[in-house]
């Protein structure tokens, strides 16, 4: 694991992988959005109002999974001290803070016709708004020290600590009465849905997960970057020369 | 000295210090009796309403007025190298953040659970809630002082941090007011707050065993 710990082996790895990766994104969007418009059936009665499942549901999942990677990277970045997983914990929280207001704008609009209401103080959609929080306080924390190396492993901590939101988001619509419905895909005995409906949500799942790959190397290559103009910039004022 | 020697002079210490001129003490009971009764302003005197929202604004002002005594919990004892001391002694870093944390509990939001009473009268709380808003702000509000330490600890080295503080803070208090609030509405309603009453207490017990960790881990950072 230590081998990709030198940034120069990691921009040579993640050039290789991002080709593909960015290939295999825009190919399952399209795919995901061919087989939303054209091959998924209309709701019995909703309509199309429907198909906005398929960009709020993997937005929501993808909120959760990416504040698991944070954590892990933080978990990480405390416990082997490698320089990396602090470089990915800050890359994935802007991406995940974008991929839970998307969630929550998604689920407002879809909530407005569909329930009659913009917001409710829903077990679900509460879990998920302080989801969000968590993502600005992990980044604000970030930004508040100068530090690289005490801002991140500080941040780290934090986010440590809010894993504990992420089993009250999956569990909250069994723990409360929710207008949100019960899990009906990640269940122990199988999903519960219609396979017609299933195909499309789950290719739009996985295409919000090459994306977040995506996104988090070009993000780890720029912070990388960045580290490297701010320890040379460090360097030459060390030596007197004005930057 | 030994380790429980140590642990009780500086429970005593903060205890003094909080309630000595330009402590927190005061101020957040202050805080606490002053903006209570900024409510009955904002949402009119009607006694109906003001009886309906009682228990969830004592909760939130209480969780507040913690939170504004929070700030100093760690950072004096950082400014002037304290903590540097109290980092080798053979109490434990851990061992410390659990003495300051019970002493901020003791000085600060004791305080303010006795004091609590006297503003649910002036808010027109149901009769029979008294005793379980005490009871759950009894249960609940150790888990306050508890998670905000983690906070104070991530911020200690923060100048002016305390509005970072109340960020990193406030989404980690959500579940005890849930609670809190839940068990005082539970009397009123239903007479059954024990279930409740027992998630509160869990809510504390969870901090209890995480919080002072994460504290002296945050601060074990700050000092190196």
């Amino acid at each position: 694991m230590h081998k990709y710990a030198n940034p120069a082996k990691f921009n040579e790895l993640a050039d290789k992988i991002l080709p593909w990766a960015i290939f295999l994104t825009v190919s399952c969007f399209l795919a995901g959005l061919y087989l939303i418009f054209f091959e998924a059936p209309d709701d019995g009665e909703q309509g199309v109002r429907a198909r906005i499942m398929y960009v709020h549901v993997p937005a929501a999942y993808a909120a959760s999974a990416t504040y698991f990677s944070l954590a892990v990277a933080s978990f990480v970045a405390l416990v082997w001290r490698h320089p990396l997983a602090l470089i990915a914990g800050r890359a994935a929280a802007p991406i995940g803070a974008m991929f839970t207001v998307l969630a929550l704008a998604t689920g407002a609009l879809w909530g407005k016709p569909t329930w009659g209401t913009y917001w409710e103080w829903d077990g679900r959609m509460t879990s998920v708004l302080i989801l969000l929080f968590f993502y600005i306080g992990y980044m604000a924390l970030w930004r508040a020290m100068e530090d690289h190396e005490k801002a991140g492993r500080a941040s780290s901590i934090l986010a440590l600590v809010g894993v504990v939101n992420l089993p009250i988001i999956k569990f909250s619509v069994d723990w409360w009465n929710s207008l949100h419905q019960p899990a009906s895909i990640f269940r122990v005995d199988g999903p519960k849905i219609a396979p017609e409906l299933l195909t499309p949500l789950f290719v739009m799942l996985v295409a919000y997960q090459l994306y977040f790959v995506v996104v988090l190397l070009w993000r780890m290559k720029l912070e990388i970057g960045a580290r490297k103009i701010e320890m040379m910039r460090q360097v030459a004022m060390s030596e007197g020369r004005r930057v | 000295m030994s380790g429980f020697a140590i642990f009780r002079g500086i429970v005593a210490r903060d205890v003094r210090l909080a309630w000595s001129q330009g402590g927190t003490g005061s101020m957040a009971l202050s805080f606490f009796l002053i903006a209570v009764s900024l409510f009955p302003f904002g949402v009119g005197a009607d006694p109906q309403i003001l009886a309906k929202i009682s228990s969830g604004i004592i909760w939130v002002v209480a969780l507040l007025a913690c939170l504004l005594s929070l700030d100093r919990l760690f950072q004096a004892d950082y400014e002037d190298g304290s903590l540097d001391d109290f980092a080798l002694s053979p109490l434990g870093l851990t061992g410390v953040v659990y003495a300051k944390i019970l002493a901020h509990w003791l000085a600060t939001i004791v305080p303010l659970i006795l004091i609590a009473p006297l503003l649910g009268v002036m808010m027109k709380l149901p009769s029979e809630a008294y005793g379980m808003l005490m009871l759950s702000l009894l249960v609940g509000t150790p888990a306050l002082s508890l998670l905000g330490a983690i906070g104070a600890a991530l911020t200690v080295s923060i100048r002016r941090g305390g509005v970072l503080m109340s960020l990193l803070v406030l989404p980690l208090y959500i579940p005890t007011l849930i609670f809190g609030v839940g068990v005082v509405d539970a009397v009123i309603l239903s007479g059954n707050p024990h279930q409740l009453l027992a998630v509160l207490g869990a809510v504390s017990l969870v901090a209890f065993a995480i919080a002072p960790f994460a504290s002296a881990a945050a601060i074990r950072l700050a000092l190196e």
